[in-house]
């Protein structure tokens, strides 16, 4: 893996860059922008240096191609081009350099192979696809040419989603549906695509897991687990603990199963060269970040399925297999019927999904719902505890 | 004690066969599922406690989970909202005696082999009762229909389409005769449930389940094995586990048959 | 306020523990033979030493007062100067003064650093951190890609051209040969240095140091005791230090000698031309133009132009750094920091053999020190005489 240490105050351009984007230190009293990050303003000494986003706007000042490294990772991957550019807003910044930088330059923050943030300089004015540049695609997880698990494809999501996978060039598709005897709404459209192949599987069952890991684990580059259970219940309008329980053996005991059965396989595959295993992304909930109480008990389970999905990115990041967390806010599905719309439609949600996983981001808050939410829950944890139980 | 002693011998000479009309438990068996926003029985799931290993050194179990009505399963009066206030209605206070009985196996595996929405009639019990005389009272009906040769395939056994289940069962005055006027102990089948799987449309809604636990009556179903069953003479054995006020249960269903 | 001078201090006994390309003793065991050489080439006994200076990266977790305790000496003064290569420059003024005050009598300055097969990668992953978050983790080329970087950029600006690098480097190693200590044995031609393979573009193997483990050493005492002695000596003219200046340029094209070269002239009362010999810090051939520009030995840019005009061989015009510089030498970690120092001393007090300089009775000594992001942080320069 590329060096994995950084400072605790390194950790802000970490932070951005999980969410896709490209934040510095800029002094609150002075407004100088800060770059490497530090304690201090160089300029005026404040401690006040929050985290904000910048445009990335600069000049390339130089570039070298390096052709001896002192780490392993990036031996194996000589040679490897660097640029030092001069941003528009100040500092100076080492860079790993697209092919195609030169002159003036556009500065994004990037999770490299070791889950922590990189400086990329791309062309300034195209829209990079940076699955096209040798380097840059070591920090993307690009779907394309890639085999995929998704877990349930029974849901309009899981559908949406292996379209949106098929569209992006992924060589392969396995999708799960659990419940075999039933068929379900799609299962003939999506047994016309020529890279699916649909398989039983069923995230409450353990050997129904330990069955398909046996089988296709070995092959997986990225896993979607998006096998979800919801029902639109708080603690006072549904007696009993039983559909909390199946949220839970879904949402959380599902993920835990699929996590002990497919993790160890795709640790083993996450340095290994160009068909290694890349990502293994997490379908939560908005919900996770704050409990809303109409849908109290599911909230409950996507919050404890954060949790372990943190579990699962700590015990991934060795081996480089990047853990992506999806918070979409309430989907546009049967179970959030009652809710008035913004709602996030599943194709939307499926794309960016996929759009995570191109960018190399780590945290995903599709549609504008989840992007409130994140802000409000960004900016004041309890008001938003307050504001979901009016 | 000469009874008994009868068939002590019987079982030891061989002459008394063993047959086993149950399903083996796992999470591949298919299980009932109902509309989503109803309540949801677990379906059958296990998972391994230790195996000679750092969990447990010596030994192997497992813990396993269920609902009541999962796999081949005993179906209590209490079950049914028509049974609710029956005395000795649930399965741990039901009389004993009532767990084993007389098995009349009436085969309509050619209708239903024809038919997946095939219904049981009264004429069809008269018909049976004709050949092989009249039911008794006390005894088990069961429905041989083979459809327990699908349960590997999973899709075939439970047979939904969009408009629901598709699996014979007995239609309303089949039931009540047989409640009514035979006096049985119970109603067994090969699918999942008693009732068939279009049901739903009849009125009442679920026959078997509505009239049979409304007269404290039981119900056995996903049996396997009918068709090794005669049409008269066997003895079944069915004891569900003794869950307090349990409506059901997952059991092992011996018959008892004789040699000829 | 004039700054005071050096008037009565004595710089002596200049000191290499011969250099290997790789060793398995710790920087302790350098630097503990360091500073017995330093008393075998004195005649002074280890209690004579009431002042210690020591520079080092690789004695790690231990710092100058844990090195007491190591060695079993009892400074009343001391001082942990670790800043790579302009540790010599600042490590002779730091004495001068201790003794000029009185603080000390008798400073020993050490700088040494051990190489394992893995310590050269640890250093550079944790050199600073500002290395840590935002440079190491890009290739972890360690000071080849900032130094490829400089050296892209300057050779745009000035005109540079790969040869004048590669004249340095000739003269350098041309010189080396008969310098003993040196780690390169072995002539270099232009067309060696031309066709060696690219580290970091524009950078080729023998642009970049090669890091090894070894020590280098010098007392510092009063004229009178240095006499006693009956020990060689050189006096200080003048100095200057100074860290983190033009900040703001956005990359590095000048160093903190730009900022006091006048300073130092006015006080060593001599200019540039007045140079015997110079010393620079030459871990990369960029930073020696930057040097010979900044010191004011030719106009800004105008480095390949002064380099393509003269020999910089000992016997030639322009001598410079005489013993081969760390180019040819070897890096011996902050030893790199005292190599130009210890030469210069040799040349002054005519230990320098077969590549004395004639007649040298006034040298320049410069220092550069510590890529903490990406620009060479601290620089230093002194001026000595015999």
């Amino acid at each position: 893996m590329p060096p994995g240490a950084r400072s605790r105050v390194a950790l802000g351009l970490t932070a951005a860059a999980a969410l896709g984007r490209f934040e510095l230190q800029q002094c609150k009293d002075c407004g100088t922008v800060q770059y490497p990050p530090r304690e201090a303003c160089q300029k005026c000494l404040s401690t006040r240096l929050p985290w904000k986003t910048q445009d990335g706007k600069g000049a390339l000042l130089a570039q070298t191609n390096l052709h001896h490294s002192n780490d392993l990772f990036f031996r194996e991957r000589l040679p490897w081009r660097l640029g030092l550019v001069h941003l528009d807003a100040g500092p100076t910044v080492v860079v790993h350099l697209h092919e195609g930088a030169k002159d003036r330059v556009s500065v994004r923050a990037m999770l490299d192979r070791a889950g922590q943030a990189v400086l990329a300089a791309v062309p300034e004015k195209e829209d990079v696809n940076m699955a096209d540049d040798r380097q840059l695609r070591e920090f993307t997880c690009d779907p394309k040419f890639r085999k995929v698990l998704v877990t349930d494809g029974k849901t309009a999501v899981g559908q949406s989603l292996t379209r949106s996978l098929v569209e992006a060039g992924a060589e392969l598709i396995w999708v799960g549906y659990s419940e075999p005897w039933k068929q379900f709404p799609g299962f003939d459209e999506l047994k016309k695509l020529p890279q699916v192949t649909l398989l039983p599987l069923d995230v409450t069952d353990s050997k129904s897991v330990r069955e398909v890991a046996a089988e296709i684990g070995g092959k997986i580059d990225i896993l979607v687990n998006n096998a979800e259970l919801h029902r639109p219940f708080g603690i006072a309008n549904r007696a009993g603990v039983e559909t909390a329980r199946s949220e839970m053996d879904v949402n959380y005991f599902g993920l835990l199963r699929l996590a002990q059965e497919f993790a160890p396989a795709m640790r083993a595959r996450g340095a290994d060269g160009q068909s290694s295993a890349v990502a293994w992304v997490n379908l939560l909930s908005v919900y996770a970040l704050a409990n809303f109480p109409p849908h109290g008990t599911f909230s409950a389970s996507k919050a404890a399925a954060q949790s372990l999905a943190q579990c699962l990115r700590a015990e991934m990041r060795p081996s480089g297999v990047r853990v992506v967390n999806v918070f979409p806010g309430p989907i546009d599905d049967e179970w959030n019927q009652l809710l008035p719309p913004p709602k996030i439609a599943p194709a939307a949600l499926a794309k960016a999904i996929v759009r995570a996983l191109q960018e190399g981001t780590e945290d995903v808050y599709p549609g504008d719902v989840a992007q409130e939410w994140l802000e409000r829950w960004r900016d004041n944890p309890k008001a938003l505890e307050r504001e979901l139980s009016a | 004690m000469s009874v008994l002693n009868e068939l002590a011998k019987g079982l030891q000479g061989n002459k008394i066969r063993i047959v086993d009309l149950t399903h083996t438990l796992s999470p591949d068996f298919p299980s009932i599922s109902l509309p989503p926003e109803m309540g949801q029985a677990w379906p059958f799931r296990i998972e391994e406690v230790s195996r000679y290993d750092e969990r447990g050194p010596a030994w192997y179990w497992n813990n396993f989970s269920c609902g009541e009505h999962t796999g081949t399963h005993f179906d209590a009066p209490v079950h049914w909202v028509s049974g609710k206030d029956l005395p000795r209605g649930a399965v741990d206070s039901i009389p004993p005696q009532n767990f084993v009985g007389p098995a009349c196996v009436l085969d309509l595996s050619e209708e239903a082999g024809r038919d997946a929405d095939f219904l049981l009639t009264k004429a069809h019990i008269v018909a049976w009762e004709k050949k092989h005389g009249k039911i008794p009272p006390r005894a088990w009906v069961l429905m041989r229909t083979d459809w327990y040769k699908k349960a590997g395939d999973p899709a075939a056994y439970q047979n939904y389409d969009e408009t629901g289940q598709h699996t014979p069962g007995p239609d309303i005055d089949a039931v009540r005769f047989l409640v009514e006027e035979r006096d049985i102990l119970g109603f067994g089948t090969e699918t999942i449930g008693t009732d068939a799987g279009q049901a739903q449309h009849l009125r009442p809604p679920y026959p078997c389940h509505y009239y049979m636990h409304g007269a404290n009556r039981y119900g056995l179903q996903c049996l396997a094995h009918l068709d090794e069953l005669p049409p008269s003479g066997a003895i079944i054995v069915a004891a569900p586990l003794k869950i307090q006020n349990g409506s059901g249960s997952p059991l092992r269903v011996l018959a008892l048959i004789e040699k000829p | 306020m004039t700054r005071r001078g050096y008037e009565g201090i004595a710089v002596a006994v200049p000191v290499t523990v011969p250099y290997v390309r790789y060793s398995i003793r710790s920087a302790h065991w350098w630097l503990a033979r360091c500073l017995d050489s330093l008393l075998v080439n004195s005649k002074l006994k280890k209690d004579d030493i009431d002042g210690l200076t020591i520079s080092s990266f690789t004695l790690q977790p231990d710092t100058a007062i844990g090195l007491t305790q190591h060695l079993g000496v009892s400074p009343r003064w001391l001082d942990h100067i670790p800043l790579g290569g302009a540790s010599g420059v600042v490590a002779l003024r730091r004495a001068a003064r201790a003794v000029q005050s009185g603080d000390a009598s008798v400073v020993a300055c050490l700088a040494g650093d051990t190489n394992h097969v893995d310590s050269f990668r640890l250093t550079l992953a944790n050199f600073s951190q500002f290395a840590r978050d935002a440079v190491y983790p890009y290739g972890a080329g360690g000071p080849n890609a900032s130094f490829a970087f400089l050296t892209a950029h300057y050779m745009r600006e000035s005109g540079a051209k790969r040869e004048d690098f590669g004249k340095l480097c000739v003269a350098q190693r041309t010189n080396a040969l008969k310098f003993p200590h040196a780690l390169f044995k072995k002539p270099l031609s232009l067309e060696d240095y031309l066709g060696a393979r690219p580290i970091a573009e524009p950078l080729h193997l023998f642009d970049c140091v090669m890091p090894c483990a070894g020590a280098e050493g010098f007392l510092v005492m009063e004229e009178a005791r240095a006499r006693k002695l009956n020990l060689g000596f050189s006096k200080i003219k003048a100095t200057i230090e100074r860290h983190n200046a033009f900040a703001e340029d956005p990359i590095q094209v000048r160093g903190g000698w730009a900022l006091d070269r006048d300073e130092l002239y006015a006080q060593a009362s001599a200019g540039p031309a007045e140079m015997d010999f110079v010393q620079t810090y030459d871990d990369y051939p960029v930073i020696v133009c930057m040097q010979l520009e900044d010191l004011g030995f030719c106009e800004k840019n105008a480095a390949p132009g002064f380099i393509r005009a003269n020999t910089f061989m000992h016997d030639g015009s322009f001598p410079h750094n005489t013993s081969g510089g760390q180019l040819s030498v070897g890096q011996a970690g902050a030893g790199g920091g005292f190599l130009g120092l210890v030469e210069a001393l040799r040349q002054l007090t005519g230990q320098a053999g077969a590549r004395q300089v004639k007649d040298a009775k006034l040298g320049m000594v410069s220092g550069f020190g510590m890529i903490n992001f990406d620009r060479g942080l601290g620089s230093g320069a002194a001026v000595l005489s015999c």
